[in-house]
């Protein structure tokens, strides 16, 4: 099947998917921070992790985009999915007891942040650089991976293995007291 | 217009917007999970600055790639730690909001 597509027409169509990609990400980033209940709030962090694995795809980077998927929305989404299940927040009933303010100054806050991070790159002088030493293909970034950024690669093994101990030990502590 | 995907500022402030969520999540949530859900935004906000400068302006684009990837091994290992202490907390006080955690009268 060969379709094809009129020059004219292709970066109008790139532009709405990249539209479409920023929207979702926002929208995603909207319902984590706003919905009332947790496993909401964890769909939101899915979709949004879904339009950043697009956005990194316009940035020259499958790999990432795929490793985003993998990583977020297989494990670390899956994972808060667990601590809800443990751990049961009712935040109707928190949001009952936390003061007013809170959500009028943090919107304040982030906005602020937001306007501060996203002024200062606007306005700085980013220089473009006079060469490129290679594309970033996924067999380059391996080969850095092994030779260059080796140590990189070792202490994230080692960083993951702590890890995971750790959270077994530290989710096995105090189980004894509540036999008793 | 047509050429929003190939500038640097959009993607530097898609990043500043994520920074700026996970910063209001972090702030307003009462709850250690909301809290953890809020951390994730701030990650991927810089994980998308890394990644646009990565591609516009570094010499060698494998950089900011592995990078990224270190900041994602790194996001799942402080997810898993953070539920670990979650499961630990809620076992025992029974709760899991910030204001109840208050033993060290914070």
């Amino acid at each position: 099947m060969n379709i094809s597509i009129s020059p004219d027409l292709v970066p109008i169509l790139r532009e709405g998917i990249f539209l479409g990609l920023v929207v979702v990400t926002v929208f995603g980033a909207m319902l984590s921070t706003l919905a009332k209940r947790m496993t909401r709030a964890v769909l939101g962090l899915v979709v949004c992790f879904l339009g950043i694995a697009g956005i990194y795809y316009f940035l020259n980077s499958p790999f990432l985009a795929l490793m985003q998927l993998l990583i977020y929305v297989g494990a670390v989404a899956i994972t808060i999915c667990f601590a809800i299940m443990l751990a049961e927040p009712d935040e109707m009933k928190m949001a009952a007891k936390t003061p007013g303010l809170a959500g009028p100054f943090a919107a304040l806050l982030g906005g602020a942040v937001t306007w501060v991070l996203a002024s200062t790159a606007m306005s700085a002088q980013w220089m473009a650089p006079a060469v490129k030493i290679n594309e970033g293909s996924v067999k380059q970034v391996g080969e850095s991976l092994l030779t260059t950024y080796s140590m990189v690669f070792e202490l994230v093994s080692i960083v993951l293995l702590v890890a995971i101990l750790g959270s077994v030990v530290v989710a096995s502590y105090g189980r004894d007291k509540e036999e008793c | 217009m047509l050429t929003l995907s190939t500038q640097l500022n959009t993607y530097l402030f898609i990043g500043a917007m994520l920074f700026g969520f996970g910063v209001f999540g972090l702030v307003k949530r009462p709850s250690l999970i909301g809290m953890l859900i809020a951390a994730e935004l701030v990650l991927c906000g810089a994980s998308v600055n890394f990644m646009a400068f990565n591609r516009f302006l570094a010499p060698d684009p494998t950089v900011g790639q592995i990078f990224t990837l270190f900041i994602m091994a790194i996001a799942a290992a402080e997810a898993a730690i953070a539920m670990s202490i979650v499961v630990a907390v809620y076992r025992n006080y029974k709760s899991i909001e910030t204001e109840d955690l208050v033993d060290l009268q914070g």
